[in-house]
């Protein structure tokens, strides 16, 4: 990446989270076509990157059951890419039907985590991947890896940094072109957030980290600034804070898109977004789902 | 400097925190608290650690009818020894109610900028450090130490964009005059890393950074990561709020102060010392947040809540 006098990236890729990460985790299921509305704003504010939808089992993740009229609904704008969850063979190939040319996948930290949350071993969920992203690979079609409880495990507590670079070693070192390194429950701060990210750079070039923070301790921000001063220069975030944390009633999951773009603009550093659209289509789907943002900027921003 | 030397720290090993929720916090919250309530408030504050609270302010109740009790506030809290109990005097009858009500540290209030100063309290920035003169003459005479407050640092209300030249010219004068801190204000919270780094490079030219303080606002969600560049740069005293108290009056429904509780949480992350019992700060968010009858602004106190 090229570096300002600061010593910051120049530009900052936001990966758009909000229909996918965002909405799966709303008490309300939200009808197709408003999804397909979110998204299509979205496309329009800049945004380089908006994760569309999740191929998985409607059993599992009913929020997602619409995901093929989603993935056909949306407009695609050029230059814009919009990766879809493929948890395994089976999903990739449905979403690869569907029209998806990005998937992503879902690795953990913790083992704990990973039989909780997808009744297999981190070890087991590495050979599911590996299916995908051999596919992926004979079709020319990216992959990107994410690394839940990168900083915190609701099950298992403290995540030894040197485990998440291995599963980051292990998600790379099959094909996936970014690593998406996730504070999964929001508990890292900047200390453990640069242990964590000091482990994990000795083994994946920096410019293959993202960096995926929730917000429910109120640290995502300061997490997201220590990040980009170690050159990480791709981040994650959700329009509105959309997407509550399952595992602490009540809080907050996601950052907001708008707090972090705002930083960032503060920053000097460019993002190619335009926050006034994000903070417009903040308030559309907040209107939608009759729930108040839990971004700070278009807070503050919509006022009187 | 931002870069990456930077997120190495060294940090801070201690910083002290300053806990501004029973005076600013209050003062901007919708309800009037009670006077026991006040006082209950700061006793349960003085349990959890803190070295610093601010009690109250000795300002006429025409203008800020919230702190009307001062007298019966500062007469009435447990004055722990350890913990100082600045209070806000504005002008020198301010500061003498304050004394003969026991205070031993007060607090004065400038500002980086024209407008603010002119609606705030109706006159020039260099008139309002004249008033305060006559505070610090009084203040230096019965060995009262003085903390200094600059609003508007990183932005304004009225004038928008704040010069870190003036922030450091204003900071300058009130060190001047005898203040043994400088607290800096991010009055309606639009600062970001960046703009709190440049101020802070012109200030410390004018003031050493072990006599300043930054009071950062969430009402844009930039508290902690200006709080962390701060820290940076080598800034050691945080103020907060217990609980996220007080409201942003210049956005209705917006938030002001960054919560003392997700502060904590985070110097804890990186190692630093502040003495504070995280648990019983956030049992004491919880008791004047019932007894406002309000949700808690803190998202540690949020998240930790498991129902």
């Amino acid at each position: 990446q090229e570096l300002q006098a600061s010593g910051l990236p120049e530009y900052i890729k936001i990966v758009e989270v909000g229909p996918r990460d965002g909405l799966q985790n709303e008490k309300v299921i939200v009808p197709t076509d408003i999804k397909i509305e979110l998204i299509n704003q979205l496309s329009k504010t800049g945004l380089p990157a908006i994760e569309a939808t999740s191929f998985v089992s409607s059993k599992w993740v009913p929020q997602m059951a619409d995901h093929e009229e989603v993935m056909r609904g949306i407009e695609r704008h050029p230059g814009v890419q919009y990766p879809v969850l493929t948890p395994n063979l089976q999903g990739f190939h449905s979403a690869i039907a569907a029209g998806a040319t990005e998937v992503s996948v879902f690795g953990a930290a913790s083992e704990s985590f990973s039989k909780m949350n997808i009744n297999c071993s981190i070890e087991e969920s590495i050979e599911r991947f590996e299916e995908v992203t051999k596919s992926a690979r004979n079709m020319n079609i990216p992959v990107r890896g994410y690394v839940s409880c990168a900083l915190g495990c609701p099950y298992e507590g403290n995540i030894v940094p040197d485990k998440v670079a291995e599963v980051s070693k292990r998600l790379y070192s099959m094909g996936c072109y970014e690593i998406s390194l996730g504070d999964t429950i929001g508990v890292g701060t900047p200390g453990s957030m640069k242990k964590m990210l000091e482990a994990v750079m000795k083994e994946i070039p920096l410019n293959a980290l993202a960096v995926h923070c929730h917000d429910t301790y109120g640290q995502a921000l300061a997490n997201i600034l220590t990040a980009i001063q170690m050159g990480v220069a791709v981040v994650d975030s959700s329009v509105a804070g959309l997407g509550g944390c399952p595992y602490a009633k009540g809080a907050t999951g996601n950052v907001a898109t708008e707090d972090v773009i705002y930083m960032l603009n503060g920053l000097g550093i460019n993002t190619g977004v335009n926050l006034y659209a994000v903070m417009e289509a903040g308030n559309f789907i907040c209107t939608a789902l009759n729930k108040k943002t839990n971004s700070k900027v278009a807070q503050a921003s919509f006022s009187t | 400097q931002v870069s990456s030397a930077a997120a190495s720290g060294p940090y801070p090993k201690r910083v002290k925190v300053v806990e501004v929720g029973p005076r600013d916090g209050l003062q901007n919250e919708k309800n009037v608290v009670p006077t026991p309530v006040k006082i209950n408030l700061i006793n349960m504050l003085s349990e959890t650690g803190l070295q610093v609270i601010e009690a109250t302010s000795f300002v006429s109740p025409k203008w800020v009818p919230q702190m009307a009790d001062h007298t019966e506030v500062m007469q009435g809290i447990n004055k722990l020894p350890g913990i100082s109990y600045p209070v806000l005097t504005p002008n020198l009858k301010g500061f003498q109610a304050a004394v003969a009500a026991g205070a031993k540290e007060v607090s004065i209030f400038g500002a980086a900028s024209e407008m603010f100063t002119k609606k705030n309290i109706n006159c020039s920035i260099e008139e309002s450090l004249e008033r305060f003169d006559e505070v610090m003459r009084a203040a230096r005479e019965a060995s009262i130490p003085v903390r200094g407050y600059v609003s508007c640092v990183l932005g304004c209300p009225y004038e928008g964009k704040i010069s870190a030249a003036k922030v450091a010219e204003v900071s300058k004068k009130m060190y001047s005059m005898g203040c043994y801190e400088i607290s800096l204000g991010d009055t309606i919270g639009v600062g970001t890393p960046g703009s709190m780094r440049e101020m802070l490079a012109a200030v410390m030219k004018e003031v050493p950074v072990g006599a300043l303080a930054v009071h950062c606002h969430d009402t844009y969600g930039q508290a902690l990561a200006n709080i962390l560049l701060a820290l940076q740069m080598g800034v050691s005293v945080v103020d907060a709020s217990v609980a996220g108290l007080g409201g942003c009056p210049y956005a209705r429904g917006a938030s002001g102060n960054v919560a003392t509780e997700d502060l904590v949480y985070m110097l804890n992350g990186l190692g630093i010392h502040t003495g504070v019992d995280l648990q019983k700060l956030m049992d004491t968010g919880t008791f004047i947040c019932n007894a406002l009858n309000r949700k808690t602004n803190s998202k540690v106190s949020q998240a930790s809540c498991r129902l």
